[in-house]
């Protein structure tokens, strides 16, 4: 099981996740971002910088 | 067939569209602009881009410089350049003759006024690069425009000075974010909220929303207007027609999957890999 590296509850992550990929913890709602794979890395996602989105 | 997605991070819509390659038995190339770098020649082993990038200028100028060396992209950099920014959005818009609520540009404060005068309150005061209904600003008379304007000036980056001012339209709670995919309207809903921005970003609500033949027709319009390819067109309702808000070219869908009925992201793919042949 992986943890959110902000609130240190548990974070189920898939199967086919890629490495970029955002997740949200289910405890704070802390957006993260899988960095690694075999082993699972989470990190705390990006902030949004002014020239994101749609 | 080699195609590649451009992306930073992977949000549920990048996600959706590698689960709709691989269901083709593709493997997309997932190229990471935080990691890539352009040396002018190289070009990477892929037929065709899909670009989905979150930061707007990686992604024009990503697309731009993979164009270069020959890649197709989809959409194509001077797609991105165009809808990335609202001037130059609204210029294409007008050039095609596609309706929209009345604009002003100004490059001061002063000027800015006197042009927000001249449209009459409210206004709506935009960033020309900006997106998810951030820092936009309803101006509802003259001392919260004299207010606005010298925080924009003083305390923004340079671009806040150049001022992208909006007739505010009434859109009575909702406006509609219609999908074209390769000259088709495939898909439309409607974006609902108590707050005048109704970006689904920003909270709004998404339902489904009929492609009437004025829908399709305004934004087959806005889309070709702006070069075509894969774009999601804001439209608001008013009582002469359809007046196209902007035409955004990394096109966010997740909401609009389950309300609509339509899987776009399976249509995104099928036409990149069409194209890509």
């Amino acid at each position: 099981m992986n943890e959110c590296v902000v609130c240190g509850a548990a974070v189920t992550v898939a199967d086919d996740a890629v490495i970029g990929e955002l997740l949200e913890c289910p405890e704070c709602g802390s957006e993260l971002e899988v960095t690694g794979l075999k082993p699972v890395v989470l990190s705390e996602a990006p902030e949004t910088e002014e020239d994101w989105g749609q | 067939m080699r195609i590649g997605l451009l992306h930073s991070l992977i949000r549920k819509e990048e996600k959706l569209l590698i689960d709709e390659f691989r269901q083709r038995g593709l493997e997309p190339l997932l190229l990471d602009d935080r990691k890539l770098i352009f040396d002018l020649e190289s070009r990477p082993a892929v037929d065709l881009v899909l670009e989905r990038c979150i930061n707007h200028s990686r992604a024009m100028h990503g697309l731009r410089l993979l164009e270069s060396v020959g890649v197709r992209c989809i959409n194509s950099s001077e797609v991105a350049r165009v809808c990335g920014d609202k001037i130059l959005c609204s210029l294409a818009l007008k050039e095609a003759g596609v309706a929209q609520p009345e604009l002003r540009v100004a490059f001061t404060e002063e000027s800015a006024l006197v042009a927000i005068e001249e449209l009459g309150y409210p206004v709506v005061l935009k960033p020309a690069v900006g997106s998810w209904g951030r820092l936009l600003a309803k101006i509802n008379d003259r001392e919260a425009a004299e207010s606005i304007l010298e925080h924009k000036a003083i305390l923004g980056s340079y671009h806040h000075s150049i001022f992208y001012i909006q007739q505010y339209v009434n859109k009575n709670g909702r406006d509609i974010r219609s999908f074209v995919i390769d000259d088709k309207c495939v898909a439309a809903i409607y974006r609902s909220a108590r707050h005048w921005i109704t970006n689904t970003a920003r909270g709004g609500i998404a339902a489904g929303c009929p492609v009437t033949d004025e829908v399709a027709a305004v934004s087959l319009a806005a889309a070709r207007a702006v070069g075509g390819g894969v774009l999601a067109v804001d439209l608001f309702e008013t009582a002469d027609g359809l007046l196209v808000n902007e035409v955004n070219y990394t096109m966010e869908f997740r909401n609009s999957i389950d309300t609509t009925g339509v899987n776009i992201p399976a249509l995104v793919v099928e036409h990149a890999m069409e194209q890509a042949t």
